[in-house]
């Protein structure tokens, strides 16, 4: 009788243990990106901006910083061609980044981006932007990939300044079947 | 084999006796306790002087690291738990643990843990030098290549504490002796009960979130890397998700044997047993709601700073709750101040003032300068060495008669004391008077101005380390050489059922289950 309430016991808790492992891996990243959604914390943007045009706010004037890193090994050039604008909330703004593939096989790669400060992110509308879709180029070709921008008028006073990141990933081997996107 | 252990090493190898799995994990735990002694007496000989004296800075990175994980991992918690298999099962009139075979498997592991997390110092690029708490990513994208010995360590170590704990539920929940109700059950047993369901709780966790590193630095995935959609401060969540637990798991067993010596010496009842009960529980619940409070410089919304402040403040309520109820045990007690008390009395006063730096920590606005500073050093070691290696200590001096048969000489107890609390207070205190002044953890050297406090520190960080020694000189020469004892009860003012058994403690205990009023 006691055998069978030990062996009951445990049963329960290893699958207690084995719940907890499943929750660290399987559901906290995925809770913690909702939560960070939700509250717009994080410097995740958007997808695709859909808003209306709003009024231009020509009073007040936000410098916005590019940034253009490579993953690990990933061996494009990759740059921005405007390093900084200054723009006015409400303005819609069109830059672009430069991309070449100096590798001798035909690559596809994928940009992240990142907002800094934190508050800022959900205020930066991207109305296109090559990070919505994945980028191939062939061997020793070149591009150059635009981003057309809107600063939400109701961006915090605080913010002064938006740096813009996009880190470049290589995902040729991943884009073999199936295409989809993340933003 | 039926009724005594069994001749040489395979007494040790195939054990399932209680008595001799909670001695291996004794002993394991003090040559581990030791070995991260021995890294922390490298980093106080470094830090004695500003610049650099005796090691590379590097290897001051992997000391630090090093030492906080042997100790919280190899020390602290195996200790508690080889206190557990010895205790559990005479106080609760059991007569072994529930799952005796696992118990042997439990044990067994942590050397092989231990040894891929230590020969990763031998290695090239040396061992982990990311801090204890491996925040990614540092201990992803900048670590060493010896990183995944060190992941598969703790996988190793982690599934090790689950087995012991539920060894530890399934043996209290099912082979107490009749009429031993949850209610009667010593607070050593209770504290233990409750720590081992923590330690289900968040050891996966922990098992998950090193599972998520291996992945990010070997399988290309992206858990903690901004640039590929993760998040580094969602390593710090998950980490302190499991880590603030932790510090209760390694605390909570301390105030169950604290809460055995202290009735003893004062030859008066437990005061306040239930509401001992329930603070615990409260403490254990808390602990999973207060994580973020070691992350309150990450930018956090102003919201989150204030629940976790709060929350984190709550805590206090309990734990000050036992603490009323220690003293209030003392209170005209008749006292008498064997080494045991010493070493109780030492650790309600020193755990106390650790949990009040704590609190001090706990105000978010004031822990934006004392974060990652020697205020924080100084606050965990009154906790973590004061608290549960000094309680630890104690129960070892507490019980050592009943499991040898043999007494430890008083005078070299009170001298190992007056050593180690004077030594701890020496090298801890100025620790807090460093931080506050703005001398940050984790470097190989500073500046100028903190030349003296950590001389001071040093100073006292040999003599508590030499004092360790001394303990260890006292345990074999205890067993070795003491005084032999048959007396059942060891203390006059002792209670309970581990002290209605013979001394030493036969190799087979209550295989008749005690009838318990």
């Amino acid at each position: 009788m006691a055998i069978n309430a030990t062996q009951k016991i445990t049963l329960k808790l290893v699958i207690a243990a084995i719940g907890m492992f499943v929750f660290a891996v399987f559901l906290m990243p995925p809770l913690y990106d909702v939560f960070c959604e939700l509250t717009g914390i994080g410097g995740k943007t958007a997808g695709q901006y859909q808003g209306e045009a709003v009024t231009v706010d020509a009073e007040r004037e936000i410098k916005i910083q590019f940034v253009a890193t490579n993953n690990g090994a990933m061996p494009w050039d990759f740059s921005p061609l405007t390093y900084q604008v200054r723009v006015h909330p409400g303005e819609k703004t069109a830059v672009e980044f430069y991309a070449r593939n100096p590798t001798a096989r035909d690559m596809v790669a994928q940009a992240i981006p990142n907002v800094t400060p934190n508050n800022a992110a959900e205020f930066f509308h991207k109305t296109e932007c090559f990070c919505f879709n994945k980028q191939p180029l062939k061997a020793g070709e070149e591009t150059n990939m635009g981003l057309v921008f809107i600063v939400d008028p109701e961006l915090p006073a605080s913010v002064t300044t938006i740096t813009l990141s996009y880190t470049l990933f290589d995902v040729t081997e991943e884009t073999k079947p199936a295409v989809a996107t993340t933003n | 084999m039926a009724h005594g252990p069994a001749k040489g090493i395979g007494r040790w190898l195939f054990a399932t006796n209680h008595k001799d799995i909670g001695t291996m994990y004794l002993w394991f735990s003090f040559a581990m306790f030791l070995l991260g002694g021995s890294f922390a007496m490298i980093i106080r000989a470094e830090l004695f002087a500003p610049g650099m004296q005796l090691v590379k800075p590097e290897f001051f990175n992997q000391m630090t690291t090093m030492h906080g994980l042997v100790m919280v991992f190899g020390a602290i918690m195996p200790s508690f738990v080889g206190l557990a298999n010895w205790m559990i099962p005479l106080q609760i009139g059991a007569p072994d643990m529930a799952l005796p075979r696992m118990n042997n498997l439990s044990f067994w592991i942590l050397p092989f843990g231990f040894a891929l997390l230590a020969s990763t110092l031998f290695m090239e690029g040396g061992a982990p030098n990311f801090g204890w708490t491996f925040y990614a990513p540092l201990s992803t994208t900048y670590a060493p290549d010896t990183v995944n010995f060190f992941i598969f360590g703790v996988h190793i170590i982690g599934a090790s504490s689950i087995m012991g704990s539920i060894n530890i539920i399934a043996t209290v929940l099912n082979l107490r002796a009749p009429g031993m109700t949850m209610m009667k059950l010593p607070l050593f047993v209770w504290t233990w009960l409750i720590t081992a369901f923590l330690l289900v709780a968040v050891m996966p966790v922990l098992a998950g979130v090193v599972t998520m590193m291996l992945m990010d630095i070997n399988f290309g995935t992206s858990f903690f890397d901004a640039a590929g959609g993760g998040d580094p401060v969602l390593f710090q969540h998950i980490f302190w998700f499991f880590g603030h637990p932790e510090v209760y798991i390694i605390i909570l067993p301390a105030f169950g044997v604290v809460s055995a010596i202290i009735p003893t010496f004062s030859r008066k009842p437990l005061f306040g047993y239930s509401s001992m009960v329930y603070a615990t529980s409260a403490i254990a619940f808390l602990s999973f709601i207060v994580w973020a409070h070691h992350m309150f410089t990450t930018g956090m919304p102003i919201a989150g700073e204030l629940y976790f402040m709060y929350a984190t403040m709550l805590i206090a309520v309990p734990t000050g709750v036992k603490v009323f109820n220690w003293i209030t045990t003392m209170f005209k007690g008749s006292l008498s101040f064997e080494t045991p008390m010493l070493f109780a009395i030492a650790f309600v006063i020193l755990f106390t003032f650790g949990g009040f730096t704590g609190l001090m920590l706990a105000v978010a606005p004031a822990d934006i300068q004392y974060h990652d500073s020697y205020f924080v050093v100084g606050h965990f070691h009154y906790v973590m060495v004061a608290g549960a290696v000094f309680s630890m200590t104690a129960a070892i001096y507490y019980w050592l008669p009943k499991w040898s048969g043999k007494m430890y000489d008083e005078t070299m107890g009170k001298v190992q004391f007056w050593i180690a609390f004077i030594g701890f207070n020496i090298a801890f205190i100025p620790q807090h008077f460093l931080g506050l002044a703005g001398m940050p953890r984790r470097y190989a050297d500073y500046a100028l101005q903190f030349t003296d406090w950590n001389m001071v520190s040093s100073i006292g960080a040999f003599m508590y380390g030499a004092a360790q020694l001394m303990f260890l000189y006292n345990v074999i020469y205890t067993i070795v050489a003491g005084k032999p004892t048959s007396e059942e009860k060891t203390w006059e003012g002792a209670e309970g059922l581990e002290w209605t058994l013979p001394t030493p403690a036969p190799f087979h205990t209550f295989s008749t289950p005690p009838e318990v009023k």
